[in-house]
């Protein structure tokens, strides 16, 4: 983005955090937002690398993936309603300018040299990346704030999987943010700036960095690949599926009951850390890797197959390979959409890397989604021998911010919605 | 919060027109006429309430019993120009440089307390900007709190050093968190000290290679870890209290301001954040709680002299502020049998998702503290 194309009403004219919703309404009209086009943000989205933040469903699901991620779970701190309602209203607010690539409140510089600024700095002179903030609520959030009836049955606990070795300090959470960014400073810039606007009333539970996506929502591009090496999910939903969406993504006003009605136009999201045992997986012969995926390593071609995008032929693939068990073919039609990154946080002390595939999911019902997926998988799954699930949390992500009035929740949290 | 600027320009410009009135104001000392202080051990008296900018000279007679101290002090209480340990019977001529202003004139019989005072304006150029009463109260309440923690830091050194020269290991790990207290309060005023602070409270890993290592921490590790006071030991517990006696001798001279009293409340709480919450400061006796405490307590006194001020102009942050003060204090009493004991859990005994809850508080309380500063100078 240009700094000609950067222009439009100046935050330095903003009147910090109570003027926010008057002087975005101005941003809007100025062009610095890009205008809705229903929630996909596909055709909009090129120009100044900004997706729009507005519309029918939260960005960062079908939009295209971008490169990297800074996902934050949250623990709520706060007993208030009215409080977490403001902090909604807040995050929403910072998540609008944030996406549009400008700095939360008052900005970095110039304003009172005895305060801290309102906004850390470090995203100053870069492009929005394509930032999206997707805001998720977790099922703990429902046993606060009088909403146990209104959690909806599509946000299922998750059984215990056979394999789990789940780390306590990397799993739940009372709710979340994905920030998903082809520069990982701008990720990194708006969970910070949300967790500092948090303070008080929620603190992070745990944060996962992610780089490398390993799936997409644009499959014309090439698949990209994981840390084992090999393309994974290469007929994921894109998100110019309008019917795949509506069908497996979307939670649909006819799903639950009228107390759940609230998720209509949302998702259910998984994130699972997946750590791999990198040393061992390179240690396993070329034939065996290629067994375990059910595909070639060169291409990403299924068995038997020339091209990676040819439709698998299941039967001629081992019976525990990962893309047979995984295949909707195998599993009644489960089709779940896939927004994974891989990770690496160094290594674990014993010189082995901490490394592996940050999973997410979106799907219309984790009880049809991701749940009898990963119960066949942990159970038959070959690629089980060189991976561990250490992190796991499920949230409900609530629909679009509509405009410039609306805000993150307000579906669940405001009584006359 | 923009406005603030033009707003500041304008008070220096008020404060410029004042300048130019008072170069017409009476002054009832001639310039170079000195000013005569008689003090008693219950009077101060002085010959003139106004003097011209410049050079004051201040003639000053004993006539009391007792030694006394007299001070040129600023309304906010900071010391301008002094001169102790002045006899009975005896003179002494004290002379300054003094720019245009309000301030007093203090005689301390016996050396102690706030003293008996006289008003003293000083007329002229170069007038300072235009005061705030509030916020001179606040920095005069803040500096007396340093003080008293001072005086009341020393006798509980002593108590301490005692113990480590009697070689009584017990008594002298009981004694040790206590003689902190006073400096946890007031660590942002007791660091500026910049030569006192390395000599009393500097932990192992602030050490340089081949540096001597002194103060509580060098005795925290004899006592805990190598479980024995040595001859040196006794040598540096006896060193302690000199510096510390320094610290109480010159503590209300340091530079105090509004501003740096919200940004040292901020300060204590970085303190908390980077240092006691991961059991780093006490990591041999683990009495972390209590200097948390400690850091904790100091922030709120300053807080609470400012908040006057404050929630004057942000009356949401004051409010969350209190919120938050009371949340950690909350908090705190969990880890202490009752609310005035300062017998807080030894650290190693607080878990990790107990250390979590206790960051989080910080956090909580750190974030609005942050912006206290801004709300003082509005």
């Amino acid at each position: 983005m240009t700094e000609n194309e950067r222009s439009g009403p100046s935050r330095r004219a903003l009147i910090g955090w109570g003027g926010a919703g008057l002087a975005l309404g101005a941003a809007a009209a100025g062009g610095g937002v890009a205008l809705s086009d229903g929630g996909l943000g596909l055709a909009s989205a090129a120009p100044d690398h900004a997706v729009p933040f507005h519309g029918t469903h939260q960005a960062g699901i079908a939009t295209p993936v971008q490169d990297r991620l800074h996902f934050a779970a949250f623990d709520v701190k706060t007993e208030d309603r009215a409080e977490f309602v403001q902090l909604l209203k807040d995050w929403t607010a910072a998540a609008r300018l944030m996406t549009a690539g400008k700095p939360v409140g008052e900005g970095a510089y110039g304003g009172l040299a005895e305060a801290p600024p309102d906004d850390t700095g470090e995203a100053l002179g870069l492009s929005p990346s394509r930032l999206t903030l997707t805001v998720g609520f977790g099922p703990s959030l429902f046993e606060r704030f009088g909403l146990a009836d209104r959690r909806p049955a599509g946000l299922a606990d998750l059984p215990k999987f056979p394999g789990d070795n789940l780390d306590a300090a990397r799993t739940g959470g009372d709710l979340c943010v994905q920030a998903c960014a082809d520069d990982p400073q701008v990720a990194v810039h708006a969970i910070r700036n949300l967790a500092r606007v948090g303070f008080g009333k929620v603190a992070v539970r745990w944060s996962q960095l992610g780089f490398g996506k390993t799936s997409s929502t644009t499959p014309d591009a090439q698949t990209p690949r994981n840390l084992m090496g090999f393309k994974d999910g290469t007929r994921n939903i894109a998100g110019t599926e309008t019917a795949r969406l509506d069908k497996h993504v979307w939670v649909s006003a006819s799903d639950g009951d009228a107390k759940s009605a609230w998720m209509t136009g949302g998702s259910y999201l998984v994130a699972r850390r997946i750590r791999m045992n990198i040393e061992t997986w390179d240690r396993t012969s070329l034939q065996e890797q290629e067994d375990v995926f059910g595909r070639d390593k060169g291409e990403g071609a299924p068995v038997g197959k020339a091209k990676e995008h040819d439709a698998p032929f299941l039967k001629a693939m081992k019976p525990d390979a990962h893309v047979r068990l995984a295949h909707p073919d195998s599993n009644g039609g489960i089709t779940i959409l896939r927004r994974g990154y891989s990770f690496t946080d160094g290594t674990d002390g014993l010189g082995r890397l901490d490394a592996g595939l940050f999973f997410l999911a979106y799907q219309r019902d984790v009880r049809e989604g991701f749940i009898p997926l990963q119960r066949r998988l942990s159970a038959h799954d070959a690629l089980n021998e060189y991976i561990q699930h250490v992190g796991s949390a499920v949230f409900a992500v609530p629909p679009g911010v509509r405009d410039p009035h609306d805000w993150w929740g307000r579906t669940l949290f405001s009584k006359e919605a | 919060m923009r406005a603030v600027r033009p707003i500041a320009i304008a008070a220096t410009a008020a404060a410029a027109l004042t300048a130019l009135s008072a170069c017409t104001a009476k002054s009832d000392a001639k310039d170079g006429d000195a000013i005569q202080v008689t003090a008693a051990d219950t009077k101060c008296d002085t010959s003139a309430k106004s003097v011209p900018a410049g050079q004051v000279t201040l003639k000053i007679e004993n006539k009391g019993s007792r030694a006394t101290e007299v001070e040129i002090v600023f309304p906010d209480d900071r010391i301008v120009s002094e001169k102790e340990n002045i006899g009975p019977g005896t003179k002494y001529t004290l002379t300054a440089e003094v720019k245009a202003g309000s301030y007093e004139i203090a005689c301390r019989p016996g050396m102690k307390g706030h003293g008996v005072r006289q008003k003293l304006d000083v007329t002229g150029s170069g007038a300072s900007a235009k005061r705030n009463p509030a916020l001179d109260a606040a920095v005069a309440g803040y500096r007396q709190y340093a003080q008293d923690q001072a005086d009341e830091t020393v006798p509980l050194a002593e108590t301490f050093a005692k113990a480590v020269q009697a070689g009584d290991l017990a008594a002298a790990k009981k004694a040790y968190a206590p003689s902190r207290l006073g400096w946890e309060r007031t660590e942002p005023v007791a660091e500026s000290f910049g030569d006192i602070d390395p000599k009393v409270d500097t932990r192992a890993d602030g050490l340089e290679d081949g540096q001597k290592w002194t103060g509580w921490h060098r005795l925290e590790k004899s006592l805990w870890q190598d479980k024995k006071i040595g001859a040196g030991d006794k040598k540096l517990a006896a060193e302690l209290v000199t510096d510390l006696r320094d610290w109480q001798h010159r503590v209300g001279k340091a530079e105090i301001t509004p501003t740096s009293m919200a940004n040292g409340a901020k300060e204590l709480l970085d303190e908390v954040a980077t240092g006691k919450v991961t059991g780093e400061e006490d990591r041999y006796a683990h009495t972390d709680l209590v200097d948390f405490k400690g850091n904790v307590e100091g922030a709120q006194k300053a807080y609470e002299l400012l908040k006057p001020v404050a929630a004057k102009n942000d009356s949401a942050l004051t409010g969350e502020l209190d919120k938050q003060f009371a949340a950690l204090d909350k908090l705190l009493d969990k880890y202490r049998p009752a609310k005035d004991s300062y017998d807080f859990v030894s650290y190693d005994k607080v878990g990790k998702d107990q250390r979590k809850e206790l960051s989080d508080a910080v956090n909580a309380l750190a974030e609005p503290l942050s912006k206290l500063a801004a709300a003082v100078v509005k």
